[in-house]
C-alpha cells in the first residue's frame, strides 16, 4: 500500500468515526424527544463539541494531503468529497444540537396526538435511516445505496410540507399546548434539513466514486445510474 | 486545422516496435504533455516531429506525421527547413562552449544570416522572451557555462526561439533544475503558448497538470488516453491512466 493510500484510508476511517458519532447524536436526540429525557438532550448538546473537534481535525488532514501528496483523479475526488462531507456532518451535528436544545426548553411531554398527526417520529426515523444509509454507502463505496437516499428524502419533504396545517389544526383544538406544538414544528423543520445534509453527502459519494456531479439536478435525474 | 497530426504511426528500433498505431491531433498554440513510464515511447514520439530519430541507425517509421498539413516524412522534405520550424529543448541544458550572445546567434549564423544589427536585435528579443535579459544583458560576452543550470536552460530555449520556429519540443526540460528554475521555465511555457505550439515530455505529473492543455498517456508504445488535461487529472476515462497518475501503476 502506498503512503497516500494509507493516508486516504486513515482519512476515511476518521470520517466514519465522526459520522457514527453524529448518527448516534441523532438517535439520542430522538429518544430525548420521545421520552422528554432532558439529561439525554443535555448529553447531546455537550457532545457537539466532539463533532466540532472532528471537523477541525478532518479539515487539517485534508489540507495536509493536498499539500503533501497532490492527489489527482479518484484520490483528489476522495479528499474533496471528505472535505465537503465533513462540513455536512458538522452542520448535521449543529441541527441535532438544536433539536436537543428544544427538548430541554419544553416544559412537559409532547402530546402523543401531535406526534401522530405530524408524523414527527416517522420523519425522525426516516432521517436516521438516511444518515445510516449514506454512511453505509461511503463505507462500502457503493453508489446504489447512496442513490436510495434521494427517494427517502421525498418522505421527509412530504411530512415537512404537511406539518404547518397539522400543527395549526392541533393548536386550534389544543391551545394550551401551543408552545410545545411550535417546538415540534421547529424540530420538523430541522429534520428536513438533516435530510438535505444526507442528500448532499450522497451526492459527494457519487462524485467521489463515479465522478458525476449531481448538484442542482432533479430528483429523477439523481436516481438514475447514468 | 491542426498544427501537428500523427496518423497510424508505427515506429521501430530494428526489430523492436517502439510505437504502435499512434493517432494524435494537436491544435496550434496549445501545450501537449506526453506522460508515461520510462520506455513507454513518449520521447521517441516527441523526436518524430523534428525527425531526430533519423539520426539513429536502423530505425523505421510507417504512417504519417503531418505538420501544417504536410507529411514531414514524405520524399523531398528538407529536414533542415523542418528543424527550423520545430525547435527542441533537452533534459539537460546543453549550451555550446561559446559566449551567451553567440549561443543564441548561432542558429542565425548557420542559417546564413550575417547582418550584425539584425542578429543583435534577434538575440536580444529571444533572450527577453525567456525572461533572461535582465540577468545577462551586462555579460553577453561571458561564456554560457558561467550561468546557473536554470539560466542555461532558458538560454537554450532562447537559442531555439531565435530561428523563429512555430513548434517547440521539450524533453523533460526541468528534470535537472531546482524548483525556482522549474517555476520560471513553467511560467515561460505558459507565456510562449500564445506564439508557439509546445509538446513537452515530463515525468512530473504535477508539471503536466500545471502547464499543459492536453495530456497524452503512453504505455508500452501505445497511446492509452489523450484528452483535456483537466479531465485526465480529475476523471481519466481509462483505469490504466488513473493507476499511473495516482502512482498505483505496476
Amino acid at each position: 500500500m502506498s503512503h497516500l493510500d494509507s493516508e486516504l484510508q486513515q482519512l476515511k476511517a476518521e470520517t466514519i468515526k465522526m459520522w457514527t458519532l453524529v448518527n448516534n447524536q441523532l438517535r439520542k436526540g430522538k429518544e430525548a424527544l420521545i421520552n422528554l429525557d432532558k439529561d439525554l438532550a443535555r448529553e447531546v448538546i455537550l457532545s457537539e463539541r466532539r463533532v466540532n473537534a472532528y471537523e477541525l481535525k478532518l479539515d487539517r488532514d485534508c489540507e495536509n494531503i493536498f499539500a503533501l501528496f497532490n492527489p489527482v483523479a479518484v484520490d483528489l475526488r476522495c479528499v474533496l468529497a471528505v472535505l465537503k462531507i465533513n462540513n455536512n456532518l458538522e452542520r448535521t451535528g449543529d441541527i441535532v444540537e438544536g433539536i436537543a436544545k428544544f427538548v430541554t426548553n419544553v416544559d412537559h411531554n409532547f402530546d402523543k396526538q401531535v406526534l401522530e398527526i405530524t408524523r414527527a417520529v416517522e420523519m425522525y426515523e426516516a432521517a436516521i435511516n438516511m444518515m445510516d444509509d449514506v454512511l453505509d454507502a461511503f463505507d462500502k463505496e457503493n453508489t446504489a445505496i447512496a442513490r436510495k437516499v434521494f427517494l427517502q428524502d421525498e418522505l421527509l419533504d412530504d411530512i415537512n410540507l404537511k406539518a404547518n396545517a397539522a400543527i395549526a389544526g392541533y393548536i386550534r383544538s389544543n391551545p394550551e399546548n401551543i408552545e410545545s406544538a411550535l417546538y415540534l414544528l421547529s424540530i420538523i423543520r430541522k429534520l428536513e434539513r438533516v435530510g438535505d445534509q444526507a442528500k448532499n453527502m450522497a451526492e459527494e459519494i457519487i462524485f467521489y466514486i463515479e465522478a458525476k456531479v449531481l448538484k442542482h439536478r432533479s430528483k429523477v435525474e439523481k436516481q438514475k445510474n447514468n | 486545422m491542426y498544427k501537428i497530426e500523427s496518423k497510424n504511426v508505427d515506429f521501430f528500433y530494428g526489430p523492436s516496435q517502439a510505437l504502435k498505431n499512434i493517432n494524435i491531433a494537436i491544435k496550434p498554440n496549445t501545450v501537449t504533455a506526453l506522460i508515461g513510464p520510462s520506455g513507454c515511447g513518449k520521447s521517441t514520439y516527441l523526436r518524430l516531429f523534428n525527425r531526430m530519430n533519423d539520426l539513429i541507425d536502423n530505425t523505421r517509421i510507417s504512417g504519417q506525421v503531418l505538420i501544417d498539413n504536410e507529411d514531414i516524412y514524405a520524399k523531398g522534405i528538407n529536414v533542415d527547413s523542418l528543424r527550423k520550424k520545430v525547435g527542441m529543448v533537452f533534459q539537460k541544458p546543453n549550451p555550446f562552449p561559446k559566449t551567451i550572445f553567440e549561443n543564441v546567434a548561432y542558429g542565425l549564423r548557420v542559417n546564413g544570416i550575417s547582418d550584425k544589427k539584425f542578429i543583435e536585435e534577434r538575440v536580444e528579443t529571444s533572450i527577453k522572451q525567456v525572461a533572461l535579459w535582465e540577468e545577462v544583458k551586462d555579460k553577453l560576452k561571458k561564456p554560457a557555462f558561467e550561468l546557473s543550470g536554470g539560466q542555461q536552460q532558458r538560454l537554450c530555449i532562447a537559442r531555439a526561439l531565435a530561428i523563429q520556429p512555430s513548434i517547440i519540443l521539450m524533453d523533460e526540460p526541468t528534470s535537472a533544475l531546482d524548483p525556482i528554475s522549474t517555476a520560471k521555465i513553467e511560467a515561460l511555457i505558459y507565456e510562449l503558448k500564445s506564439k508557439y505550439t509546445i509538446v513537452i515530455v515530463t515525468h512530473n505529473m504535477q508539471q503536466a497538470g500545471r502547464v499543459s492543455d492536453t495530456t497524452a498517456f503512453f504505455y508500452m508504445g501505445e497511446l492509452i488516453e489523450h484528452g483535456n488535461t483537466k479531465t485526465i487529472f480529475t476523471n481519466p476515462k481509462i483505469e490504466r491512466t488513473q493507476n499511473y497518475i495516482t502512482g498505483r501503476f505496476g
